[in-house]
């Protein structure tokens, strides 16, 4: 069985991970600039050594509980399709090991915008790891948008 | 290297190749003779089959050998290449295309075999049936075929090697794919000059010990004459373009990854040149200074780099008007002039579509039929002009047909059905924005459909596309004569010059292309400035109302309420111009013009209309780029049709009372003097220090250009003495100077001026003789009798008048204040 190996994170204490060949690097929180009228999602654009990323509020976007105001978010920058895309999460936690065995798909009565996102959850031994879909997560679906846009 | 990149190698070449394949094929239907064009033709076809062979693509092997036996007949000269021959090999390129993306997202070359086409190319490969034109000729010509297609003419294939043993084994191929022709005799052959069994002859002659060269026996014998050899020995002295390729590939990515670094390094640079400034070491500015020079032109070359001539796209579209002519059984031939016009590859790629639907409607809707054109005494062949240059730092396109011309009643009567005008404005639009409707969404005159139209890219989708770059569209026509679209786009979108304000905390970048001036209003005078239209708020700008924007409340900043609080303190307002129509935006604060290197927005923030991309300032950090179109259809400044009657009645007042605009000066001995507004492109202040001396002339440097300045008094004196008063240099302690920078057919002129009294809009109507040349009459302007100086006599009296400037003037236009 081959190994996987996973970048993890959390968000609202939940343990995420994406595949780490998608992980680009993992970067404490830089000066960011907001973007006006975008979905709520987006907390606005940084510079990351001349390239313009995206940052993706990742507990706005999974419909988690807002973060604490004062609470600093990591960023983690994946690559996806359209360029690099930074993921704004509470803290990073190991990079993790898993086999095939281990997955297994979602539940069913996840609410389907949700759904959508986690590809599925590997057992680990203390807790389960939610695997992110990266490319689902960076779309930002256009109903989302203008509904979340008064917050 | 790996297969896979040899296959990539194979793909983007052979992409290539079809592209000139398209235009050589319609360019040797013109002229059937050109031997050189058909010999560069079958090359292509015989590299792609011979490496399809080598890779193992055997589907698309088998239709570029039934093609290339084709071309074989005509370059033998036993075919003559006509319009359905043509389109054969055409869709022949097609095909091959549509397999090479099939490769190129597959791996291989499809399931599809083309059935049909092979058969058509192999039927044309008779004689009969080519010039025939249609399918089944004698049933004796139908026997013969097969034999005629497969067996090679005894005279081919001695002289260049079976098509089947072309494949090449190893890479040093590409030396193979475009073989030089040593040969002279088969170069003969292939101008036609001689026929293969003489140059055998030839051959059999030298076999028996004849030492001259074959030309030399060739015309010995009488086979060819003198001249033929020599040119043909020229051709094959002359080293081939194509052999010794003085440009490497290089991956577009690396081009754009170089282009972000440069970027990167001009910001650390700028950076770098303040912390210089700031500590007074001198070594360090040296080096700074040194630095700043060399990234600049590092940034100017990188630039370069990404510039493609216009005629990359156009290349495709003398096949695009034949399809289309061929379609609606019309004829079209295509000029193209300034092919070799630069513009930054995104600009390319961005303005390929909205091109080639101008070209294609051009042929189906302004060009007439044949019939007609005969009728109306004209050519029965259309003409369909492209045109590119640089114009202002702008690239001007224009597609110009000698059609019928835009049909002005018909768009009336079709934008009054479809709701877009009212029959009132219908009646006192003028002429050139009647022609513009055709650019509102959900337009057409197209009376039938055909397979041309209705491919859901209508004109308002060509206006979009080019406004989304920052260009303007603008249609010309006369009846009987012909249509004109002209698009006029910028340069390059990597680095614009832009206007950086801030708002709520934030910076934001205007483009310079849509601005046109800035006004503040000091605080005293905001509550009287501002007035309200039932609530939207305009200004008053040189009489004119100017609707305004709140930036802050546009973009529901955090501090919409502090704004409210605000109108106690200075205005700031951007003048901004946004399809035809001028808003006034409202900003906290202006800082600078920058030149930005604009980045594009990822598709998480496509939806945001109101910015075009974002860039990064010199402190590092991220600012928005807003677009001046899509704040002001937020802000609903724009809709369509309700801001074109706004547009008419302005239009009206003016027109009504025949008011013009007028900049007032106090010329010599403090006498009112005045200009109108529309012959003034900039005011300038000059130091003493910046004007020189050009022999007797004032001159300044002037945004790199030379600017003459005429001095008002010393005109004024020279008229009265009736003698050339020398201009001495100005006198120390002299000035700074006023000088309005005039505009008159595109020469720049500065005239220095004593003071600028006001701008002011009146009639102008009592008018009096005028006192002297230089002044046309004196008019009353505001209860005041003022001179309205003459601008062309002046100019035309200045010697410097005639010096050509017309790039000065025309950034001189395009300048804000």
């Amino acid at each position: 069985m081959p190994a996987l190996q996973f970048c993890t994170f959390y968000l609202d204490k939940l343990l995420f991970g994406v595949e780490l060949r998608g992980v680009q690097e993992v970067i404490r929180s830089l000066d960011i600039t907001q973007v006006p009228l975008a979905p709520n999602v987006v907390s606005g654009l940084i510079n990351l050594r001349g390239q313009i990323v995206t940052a993706v509020d990742l507990r706005r976007r999974l419909e988690l509980e807002a973060r604490p105001p004062d609470a600093q978010p990591m960023n983690v920058v994946v690559r996806s399709e359209d360029g690099a895309v930074s993921f704004q999460v509470d803290e990073i936690g190991d990079v993790v090991e898993v086999e095939e065995s281990t997955f297994e798909p979602a539940p069913e009565m996840l609410r389907a915008s949700i759904r959508s996102m986690i590809l599925g959850v590997h057992k680990l031994n203390d807790r389960l790891m939610h695997v992110l879909d990266t490319e689902k997560a960076c779309e930002m679906i256009e109903a989302v948008a203008p509904a979340a846009a008064a917050p | 290297m790996s297969e896979s990149d040899i296959v990539k190698d194979f793909l983007v070449e052979s992409y290539e190749n079809l592209d000139r394949l398209d235009r050589d094929l319609v360019g040797l239907e013109k002229n059937p003779q050109d031997k050189e064009a058909l010999a560069g033709v079958f090359r292509t076809i015989h590299t792609i089959k011979g490496t399809c062979g080598f890779l193992g693509f055997n589907k698309l092997e088998k239709v570029a050998h039934i093609g290339e036996n084709l071309l074989t007949r005509l370059r033998d000269g036993q075919l003559t290449l006509n319009p359905e021959i043509t389109t054969a090999l055409l869709s022949m390129v097609d095909v091959v295309r549509q397999m090479l993306k099939e490769i190129d997202s597959t791996g291989h070359d499809g399931d599809a075999d083309y059935p049909e086409l092979r058969a058509t190319l192999t039927r044309l490969q008779t004689p009969a049936a080519a010039s025939a034109g249609v399918a089944p000729s004698s049933p004796a010509a139908i026997i013969a075929k097969p034999a005629v297609a497969d067996a090679p003419m005894p005279a081919s294939s001695k002289k260049t090697p079976p098509p089947a043993a072309a494949p090449p084994r190893s890479k040093s191929e590409p030396a193979q794919r475009k073989p030089p022709r040593e040969k002279i005799g088969e170069l003969l052959v292939e101008r036609g000059v001689v026929q293969a069994a003489d140059i055998a002859r030839a051959l059999e002659e030298q076999e028996r010990g004849d030492r001259r060269s074959l030309g030399e026996i060739l015309v010995a014998l009488g086979l060819a004459k003198m001249e033929d050899v020599l040119a043909a020995q020229q051709i094959l002295e002359k080293p081939r373009e194509t052999a010794t390729p003085e440009t490497i590939r290089v991956g577009v990515n690396l081009l754009d990854k170089l282009m972000t670094l440069v970027g990167e390094l001009v910001l650390a640079r700028n950076q770098l040149l303040q912390f210089a400034n700031t500590s007074g070491d001198t070594a360090l500015q040296a080096v700074t200074q040194r630095m700043n020079l060399i990234a600049t032109e590092l940034q100017e070359e990188v630039m370069k780099t990404r510039m493609q001539p216009i005629g990359n796209i156009w290349g495709q579209f003398p096949r695009t008007v034949r399809d289309v002519a061929l379609g609606c059984h019309k004829q079209v031939t295509i000029e193209m002039e300034g092919k070799e016009t630069e513009l930054d590859k995104t600009i390319i790629e961005a303005i390929k579509d909205p091109l080639t639907h101008l070209v294609r409607n051009s042929v189906d809707h302004g060009i007439e039929l044949p019939e007609d054109r005969v009728k109306a005494g004209k050519d029965p062949t259309g003409r369909l002009i492209l045109r590119a240059f640089h114009e202002g730092g702008q690239v001007n396109i224009e597609i110009s047909d000698d059609g019928a011309g835009l049909n002005r009643e018909r768009i009336r009567q079709k934008a009054m059905e479809r709701g877009l005008i009212t029959a009132e404005q219908a009646a006192r639009m003028p002429e050139r924005e009647i022609f513009n409707l055709i650019f509102l969404p959900g337009f057409s005159t197209a009376e039938k459909v055909t397979n041309v139209s209705g491919r859901g890219v209508g004109m308002d989708v060509v206006k979009t596309n080019v406004e989304k770059i920052g260009g303007v569209v603008d249609v010309q026509s006369s009846p009987g004569r012909g249509t004109t679209v002209r698009v006029k786009i910028p340069l390059t979108l990597a680095i614009i010059p832009a206007l950086v304000v801030t708002c709520g905390g934030e910076r934001y970048a205007i483009p310079q292309v849509s601005l046109l001036e800035l006004v503040r209003v000091e605080a005293e005078h905001v509550r009287t400035a501002i007035e309200m239209v039932h609530g939207a708020p305009v200004y008053r700008l040189r009489g004119r109302l100017l609707p305004l924007v709140y930036l802050a409340r546009e973009l529901k900043l955090a501090d919409v309420a502090a704004a409210g609080k605000q109108e106690a303190a200075a205005l700031n307002i951007v003048v901004l111009q946004a399809d035809e129509r001028q808003f006034g935006l409202v900003v906290d604060q202006i800082n600078d013009t920058e030149e930005i290197v604009v980045k594009p927005l990822r598709k998480q923030l496509k939806t945001v209309k109101t910015f075009a991309g974002s860039s990064i300032m010199g402190d590092g950090k991220v600012a928005l780029i807003l677009d001046v179109l899509g704040l002001a259809q937020r802000a609903n400044v724009v809709s369509e049709t309700r801001d074109r009657a706004l547009a008419e009645k302005a239009k009206e007042v003016v027109a009504g009372t025949e008011k013009q605009m007028f900049l007032l000066f106090a010329g010599p001995g403090d006498s009112r003097m005045a200009i109108p507004l529309s012959t003034l492109a900039r005011l300038e202040e000059f130091p003493m220090e910046q004007v020189e001396m050009s022999g007797s002339q004032w001159v300044t440097q002037y945004r790199g250009q030379i600017l003459p300045l005429i001095r008002l008094n010393v005109l004024m004196e020279e008229r009265r003495h009736k003698l050339r008063a020398l201009q001495g240099a100005p006198p120390p302690g002299s000035g700074p100077f006023q000088v309005l920078v005039l505009n008159h057919e595109g020469h720049a002129v500065g005239l220095v001026v004593e003071r600028i009294l006001d701008i002011v809009e009146d009639r102008a109507d009592v008018r009096f003789a005028a006192t002297c040349d230089s002044v046309l009459y004196s008019v009353v302007i505001g209860d005041r009798v003022t001179e309205l100086l003459d601008i062309p006599a002046i100019l035309k009296m200045t010697a410097t008048a005639s010096l050509p400037q017309p790039d000065a003037a025309r950034h001189a236009t395009q300048g804000a204040h």
